[in-house]
């Protein structure tokens, strides 16, 4: 038994298109013990999104996992067919997507597809997994659920179908439950709302939460560690409080100094990071972040930099961390030799 | 300077929605709405989806025909309902240009970038020949950051920044001073928007153009803009000058609008105190009596639900439209 109930250990997978192979994650390693919450952020094209859903076994085809080790919660993903992953699916683990409009179904009832869920797991009769979809919909804050259980989804805004995924999401009382951009499509208050549901549900059914966003502010009051995603790698991981207030990598950098802030008087200029994102069909063959990085060396463009450590859990693949490592080590050879 | 270059008065556009002669049914887009801009200054507006915010900067201008309300541009009437005063919109649309929110959606993808910009310098005859023609599409370019090989490719040849750089450097091609910005950054990505912002100011500044910045995203509309309107349902809740109105808000919506922004600072974040709004914005199709706000608010009573709060200049510049704004503050 691990000590995690999530442990990714070097996944590589690879989506095989007409137009050659995108190499969607490389060497991608992650553990998450139980009650815990990840934040995973990064640009569009990160591998961000693909990192949980390969977790779920929602990688078909053309994607295809090359290497690598997925444990989850006693089971080795990677190995199990997909009957075997139907049962984890939605029970032990499951999703709230992004869009509300786009992933509910439309022509069955809210209560109906609330139901799906607890019919298929549980050994519940029809009278009695309706009371659980009853319950659920007061848990996630929504009156009146004997009226909503018949309502279809375009009766409901996007808030109330967002709390109707989450719903479906704990029919089960899943260990993990991954949120995809939970609240990218959501207007602020109404994100507040969500997120605040979120933690009180986490505190309440005691489920690890996989976060991903590209906003570095919901990860900054929700999550206790948080991986930084760059076309395909984690380019740094670490601690909520490590991130914000030591990053190592440049581009880690880049993003916090590109926030516009709001508590400032005097205008100042935002500090964007330069260029365009990676082609991910033809990536860099060094660091990918080196043809936008300001600090860029020549060993950079050559080589993918190895991982350094900083303490039990940050660690971050920038060569410039590994300069300070040398300049350290030629500093201690030469007060030995003194 | 404080010329002003945009006077809006009780601005109001209604959507027919479905209905016959009584039971004729309206949405109420934007109610009443007024504001003005000086040249070469940047009004932000913010408010959640369906508060109006881009029905206003469309309407003015008219791509949708306001259903009341008077619009003075400079020294003149662009419309008045009033008094049924309309102009022809063609040579003012060299003035006033717009940059759409979906850079996908609003190119065509059938047309070179070189013919997206050119096309508005055929419409208003700004070129003599093709070479003075090629040449300001150059010169376009060059001006957002493309350079002249980028004019003979096709939209889907272009990431989603840079074609947002296209739909700028064709709402400049007629070289106008006024530039309606219908959310330009809300379909970028994080690193790609501090870049973008980045080219307005710039632009602004090299160019003389005055903005009506519209987005959701209130930390961006902040560092962009001079003075910010905050919208709630097709009202105006709260204007106010962006540093004042991002510390000292006096309504509430724009309490709770400042609250609900997620603080990119894990220490700040948890000692900040959140005020979560209750339930989801009503239907602009059947809005609360009264005071728009009041199903949500905290403070809301019967005043509210009776009477519509008034307009007022709470304070120099600071303007307001809430009855309870002493108890909330």
């Amino acid at each position: 038994m691990s000590e995690y109930l999530v442990d990714i250990k070097n996944e590589r997978l690879s989506f095989f298109t007409p137009a050659g192979e995108v190499k969607a994650l490389n060497d991608v390693s992650i553990s998450l013990k139980e009650g815990e919450v990840l934040g995973i952020v990064g640009e569009s094209g990160s591998g961000k999104s693909v990192t949980a859903y390969s977790l779920m076994g929602l990688t078909a085809h053309p994607g295809k996992l090359i290497s690598g080790s997925l444990y989850f919660n006693g089971h080795q993903i990677e190995q199990m067919s997909d009957k075997e992953m139907r049962k984890i699916r939605g029970n032990e683990v499951s999703i709230i997507f992004q869009d509300p409009m786009t992933s509910l179904n439309p022509v069955y009832t809210i209560g109906n597809q609330i139901m799906e869920a607890v019919l298929l797991h549980t050994d519940k009769n029809k009278a009695q997994a309706k009371e659980r979809a009853k319950e659920l919909l007061e848990l996630v804050g929504i009156n009146e659920p004997e009226k909503r259980l018949k309502q279809y989804p375009h009766e409901l805004s996007g808030g109330m179908r967002q709390r109707v995924m989450i719903a479906i999401a704990l029919a089960c009382e899943p260990k993990l439950l991954i949120a995809d951009e939970p609240t990218t499509a959501l207007d602020v208050t109404i994100q507040a709302q969500i997120l605040e549901l979120m933690m009180e549900l986490k505190d309440k059914l005691g489920m690890a939460i996989i976060m991903i966003t590209h906003d570095l502010g919901v990860v900054a009051s929700m999550c206790e560690r948080i991986a930084v995603m760059y076309a395909g790698k984690i380019v740094e991981y670490g601690m909520t409080e490590d991130i914000f207030y030591e990053p190592k990598h440049q581009y880690t950098k880049g993003l916090i100094r590109s926030i516009p802030r709001l508590d400032t008087k005097e205008h100042e200029r935002l500090v964007p990071i330069e260029g365009t994102p990676v082609d991910m069909l033809n990536p860099p063959k060094g660091c990918p972040f080196a043809p936008r990085c300001d600090a860029c060396m020549k060993i950079c463009l050559r080589e993918m930099p190895p991982v350094t450590n900083f303490g039990e859990v940050h660690y971050t693949q920038c060569w410039l961390n590994q300069k300070e490592e040398f300049e350290n080590a030629s500093c201690e050879k030469g007060a030995a030799n003194e | 300077m404080s010329e002003k270059l945009v006077q809006i008065e009780h601005l109001r556009q209604y959507f027919s929605a479905g209905g016959f002669g009584k039971n004729k049914k309206y949405i109420q887009a934007v109610d009443d709405v007024s504001f003005t801009i000086d040249r070469g200054e940047t009004l932000g507006l913010v408010g959640e989806s369906g508060c109006g915010k881009t029905t206003t900067g469309r309407t003015l201008l008219r791509l949708y025909e306001p259903t009341g309300g008077r619009f003075v541009y400079g020294d003149e009437v662009i419309f008045d309902v009033e008094k049924k005063q309309y102009v022809d919109m063609l040579p003012y649309r060299k003035k006033m240009q717009i940059v759409f929110q979906d850079p996908y959606a609003s190119l065509d993808p059938r047309m070179t970038i070189g013919d997206i910009v050119g096309e508005a310098i055929d419409v208003h005859k700004m070129a003599a020949n093709k070479k003075e023609r090629y040449d300001i599409i150059i010169e376009m370019l060059r001006r957002v950051g493309l350079n002249s090989e980028h004019a003979n490719r096709y939209p889907h040849e272009f990431s989603g920044g840079q074609r947002q750089r296209v739909g700028i450097a064709r709402a400049l091609a007629v070289r106008p001073e006024f530039i309606v910005c219908d959310e330009p950054i809300s379909a970028l990505d994080v690193s790609i928007q501090a870049q973008v912002i980045n080219m307005f100011e710039d632009l602004q500044e090299e160019m003389g153009l005055t903005y009506l910045f519209i987005a959701h995203d209130l930390s961006a509309v902040k560092h962009i803009s001079n003075r910010i309107g905050v919208m709630y349902l097709g009202r105006m809740v709260e204007l106010a000058d962006s540093y004042e109105l991002i510390t000292r808000p006096l309504h509430p919506y724009t309490k709770s609008l400042i609250s609900a922004i997620p603080i990119a600072d894990p220490k700040a974040a948890k000692a900040s105190e959140r005020i979560v709004l209750e339930g989801d914005v009503p239907s602009p199709l059947n809005p609360p009596s009264g005071c728009r706000f009041r199903t949500r608010c905290p403070y809301a009573d019967e005043q509210c639900a009776r009477e519509c709060p008034e307009w007022k200049e709470l304070e120099k510049g600071h303007f307001a439209a809430c009855h309870h704004i002493d108890k909330c503050n």
